[in-house]
């Protein structure tokens, strides 16, 4: 079976340099250059749901282009139909101006065509240099490790950032691992990378230094770049067109310097709409703080694999406060949630609710009202294998009305779980409405809405909150932050985990930084600075390990 | 809830084993329609039948309860023996007192001792983080040794010369067969726990903890519900009903415990609760399909010369077809 429907020169000369010692992957090769692709009339159809409908655009050879919509706009069907994950129904692309057949994402390969991923694809067991020579996927039976070592160090000291060759992936950070997803395209030679969503596990200096990073090489002509992304800093820092999707159709396109923020956001989202500015849901001025509601003191805590996480950790949650911890994921902040969560037992410390010790019981949760909405929700707060009823009665079903009999109630009546559901289901919006479906089949944003109805439905006095909004759209997230602002403003204490810091700086009213496992900086919202945060986020001990071979 | 894998299942392992048969020089088609009438082709055959399913519903519910709380557990072999040697020591401890009172006191002791048993696993597991599936079968290893070297040992009847045995339970402690059949009451004990353990899983505040214990543990310490304790709990249930079924067997079949309680019933529930895909009540029609197996074993052998082995086989062949029809079918839906 023929491969590609034409075969032109410069792939072959690309494939024949692939068999040959491997060189850098900057301009010194010749004819590698950024290509640029087009998609004409594209269409897909899942079933009755049309997720692309006659979708045309153009992305220029050495342009950085964001593909930008909410969540089901049709964006990662687009680039998957791109990559040969899908077949459109209708409509095709062309590359350098020639059309194409990709039918497997080999194929996509083949024409120079990568996708970086918003969740990792490697192998955790494997190192850095490991990962990047399976990527190659063209191995020999046995490896020459003193030649691809060679390689590997000449390619990685070309590149604008290094990782240690001989790391292991599981001991790197979330940057670092997204920092080798690139690498590792980059090694493949790719000319146009298309990333979704690819800042999600970012700090915004990591974000920084990733995408001007890209953005050089495109400007270089080295490589087009292809984001989805929903984050309208990042289109319009490093961006210089901009496609919005909209229910599956092109809803804008436009020079993203002659595009304003606020064009794109109604482009997204179809009306006008209030784009959140800094600090617009902070506290009223004249709130004053309540009394001390969670304590904590020199907690400390190991991660998964057995080394110290948490480090003689303090902070203080005033009613009606929020407070937002910044920090760099992978520096404490997932183990310091999981602890207060009950998911992870300390080594020391003490954890105070309302000056009461606290173990995260279910009854101490009641009585000092304690609720949470963790990172994650599917993984941390539901029962993927039980209905979106049944996750909402998590928190209540063994109280009455819900349960009925001998002492705290005996039997579980569906009658009024589901009529409960109902009205929650009904008041925070999930979609589809309807609580008998298993909560696996909702999208993430309408999990995350039914877990936010369930704790916010009962009598919060203390929220924990971690990343709320990760990889939600633009209506979800309004949605979520004003929920967060209302019980905040109703007098709960808020603790607000995040790794974005617009998200930290429009909301708290205070924010920490955490770097290594403790609180190093602190800071009202204010006063806050981002580049002071940034420092302090980056820690005294840097991050960016140095190239060692 | 579809039944195709099941049907399918049953298809294949009819295949299977008429090529099995056929293989060994059997006529296939001779056997197949015997194992039909050996199990349900006659009242003798549905009285064999029904009287072998009594203990393997309750076995089943020794994977089907730990199974709710995200367990797998296949050691239900040992809580049936060890719980069976409990029972049968109370009627020789309390010899003379009322029939009814022994009798309860002999499940009991069978339900605590089987429960424990299981229960170990349980507490391994979330304690030291031993993986359940691989302790309970151990276990169940360990349980059959502690059974011999009892029943070989101090508890040995001296009057049990050809096959060691603990002392008869007695003639009054027995525990008879339903009026107008011969099939002892140990049916109805089986179907009433079964119906009381799916009242408990499916509509208790009880049962919902142990479903999001075992469907996400993250979730269920997130809203403070005591996941190990949960655990433990399942297991305890589990292995309380294996425990019950050894009891039942001591006291309806053998009149004491012998080597010959550890007939397999144990790992049988294991076959019939993952094709009642661990729902309580599926696991009693599931009973009667594999007790309906074993029951047709005499006459395989009485007609056609089988060793008795061959319903093992048969087991074996639909056990397997059925997990492999069970995974596909799972890899199916995700597809969607």
């Amino acid at each position: 079976m023929v491969r590609f429907l034409i075969q032109p020169p410069c792939l072959r000369r690309w494939f024949s340099d692939m068999d040959g010692t491997l060189v850098g992957a900057n301009g010194q090769t010749p004819g590698r250059d950024a290509i640029s692709l087009a998609a004409i009339g594209v269409s897909k159809c899942f079933g009755e749901l049309q997720a692309l409908d006659d979708v045309s655009m153009q992305v220029d050879a050495g342009s950085f282009h964001c593909l930008l919509g909410e969540n089901g706009a049709g964006k990662s069907t687009l680039v998957k139909c791109l990559v040969g994950y899908y077949r459109p129904d209708q409509g095709n692309f062309l590359i350098d101006g020639r059309e194409y057949e990709v039918r497997n994402p080999r194929d996509a390969q083949h024409l120079g065509i990568g996708m970086v991923y918003q969740h990792f694809t490697l192998a955790p067991g494997l190192t850095v240099a490991e990962n990047l020579l399976l990527a190659r996927g063209d191995l020999p039976f046995v490896l020459d490790w003193k030649r691809e070592k060679t390689g590997l160090s000449e390619f990685m000291a070309q590149m604008p950032f290094r990782l240690e060759l001989g790391a292991q992936v599981a001991d790197l950070a979330a940057g670092e691992k997204q920092k080798l997803e690139i690498l590792k395209q980059l090694y493949l030679r790719r000319r146009l990378l298309i990333l979704d969503e690819p800042t999600s596990v970012l700090t915004p200096a990591e974000a920084d230094e990733v995408l001007g990073m890209l953005h050089g090489m495109t400007r270089a002509g080295q490589l087009t770049v292809l984001m989805i992304t929903h984050k309208f800093r990042e289109v319009t820092a490093y961006g210089d067109v901009v496609t919005v999707l909209r229910r599956g159709r092109p809803a804008g396109t436009g020079r993203v310097n002659s595009t304003s923020v606020e064009q794109m956001a109604e482009m997204m989202v179809g009306t006008h709409i209030h784009v959140a500015v800094e600090r617009s849901q902070g506290r009223a001025p004249d709130a004053e703080p309540g009394p001390v509601r969670l304590q904590i003191e020199a907690l400390q805590a190991e991660n998964d694999r057995g080394t110290p996480a948490i480090r003689q950790f303090a902070l203080q949650v005033r009613a009606g406060e929020m407070v937002g911890v910044a920090g760099v994921s992978g520096n404490g902040q997932k183990e310091l949630i999981e602890v207060l969560l009950g998911q992870r037992a300390a080594i020391s410390g003490n954890i105070l609710v309302d000056g009461e010790p606290y173990q995260a019981t279910r009854v101490q949760m009641r009585q000092h009202g304690v609720y949470s909405l963790p990172e994650e929700p599917l993984k941390n707060a539901c029962v993927p294998g039980m209905s979106v009823a049944e996750n909402m009665a998590l928190r209540n079903f063994d109280l009455p009305p819900v349960s009925l009999g001998w002492e705290t109630g005996w039997h579980v009546r569906p009658a009024q779980l589901n009529r409960r559901a109902r009205e929650l289901v009904e008041m925070f919006g999930v979609r589809p409405a309807d609580p008998s479906l298993p909560i696996a089949s909702l999208s993430g944003g309408n999990v995350q809405r039914a877990v936010l109805a369930r704790e916010l439905a009962q009598p919060v006095r203390l929220l924990i909150v971690a990343n709320p909004v990760f990889g939600l759209d633009f209506a979800a997230t309004e949605t979520i932050h004003r929920r967060l602002a209302e019980a905040r403003n109703g007098g709960a204490a808020i603790l607000l985990v995040s790794e974005d810091l617009d998200e930290l700086l429009e909301l708290s009213d205070r924010i920490l930084v955490m770097s290594e496992g403790v609180i190093v900086y602190e800071v009202t919202a204010d006063s806050a600075e981002r580049a002071v945060i940034g420092r302090y986020m980056a820690g005294h001990e840097t991050h960016d390990k140095e190239l060692v071979c | 809830m579809s039944l195709l894998p099941l049907v399918a299942a049953l298809f294949v392992t009819a295949v299977l084993f008429a090529l099995f048969v056929a293989s060994q020089g059997y006529p296939a088609f001779d056997a197949l329609a015997l194992v039909g009438k050996g199990a349900f082709g006659s009242t003798f055959a549905w009285q064999n039948t029904l009287s072998r399913a009594a203990p393997i519903m309750l076995t089943a519910l020794c994977v089907a309860l730990p199974a709710r709380a995200g367990l797998l557990i296949i050691g239900g072999e040992g809580a049936l023996a060890l719980g069976g040697l409990a029972a049968a020591m109370v009627p020789v401890a309390l010899a003379g007192w009322p029939v009814l009172l022994v009798q309860g006191l002999m499940a009991l002791a069978g339900f605590v001792v089987g429960g424990g048993w299981i229960a170990l696993s349980g507490w391994l597991r979330y304690k030291r983080g031993v993986n359940e599936t691989i302790s309970s079968l151990l276990l169940a290893y360990i349980g059959a040794a502690v059974f011999n070297f009892l029943v070989e040992g101090i508890l040995r009847d001296p009057a049990s010369l050809n096959k060691p045995s603990t002392a008869p339970i007695g003639d009054r402690y027995v525990i008879g067969a339903i009026p107008g059949m011969d099939v002892h009451w140990g049916l109805v004990w089986g179907v009433l726990v079964c119906i009381g353990a799916w009242w408990l899983m499916r509509h208790t505040v009880f049962g919902f903890a142990v479903g999001v214990a075992g469907g996400n543990p993250r979730a269920a310490q997130m809203v403070g519900l005591p996941v190990g304790r949960l655990m433990l709990m399942a297991c305890f249930l589990g292995g309380g009903a294996a425990g019950l079924a050894g009891m039942l067997e001591v006291a309806a079949v053998h009149g004491d415990a012998n080597a010959d309680l550890m007939a397999g019933y144990g790992y049988a529930g294991i076959l019939v609760s993952f094709a009642a895909r661990h729902h309580p009540l599926g696991v009693m029609a599931g009973a009667l399909l594999v007790g309906g197996i074993g029951a047709s074993g005499s006459l395989l052998q009485r007609h056609l010369d089988l060793p008795d082995a061959a319903t093992l086989v048969l087991q074996g062949m639909l056990f397997v077809s059925l997990l492999a029809f069970e995974t596909l079918n799972r890899k199916g839906a995700q597809r969607v």
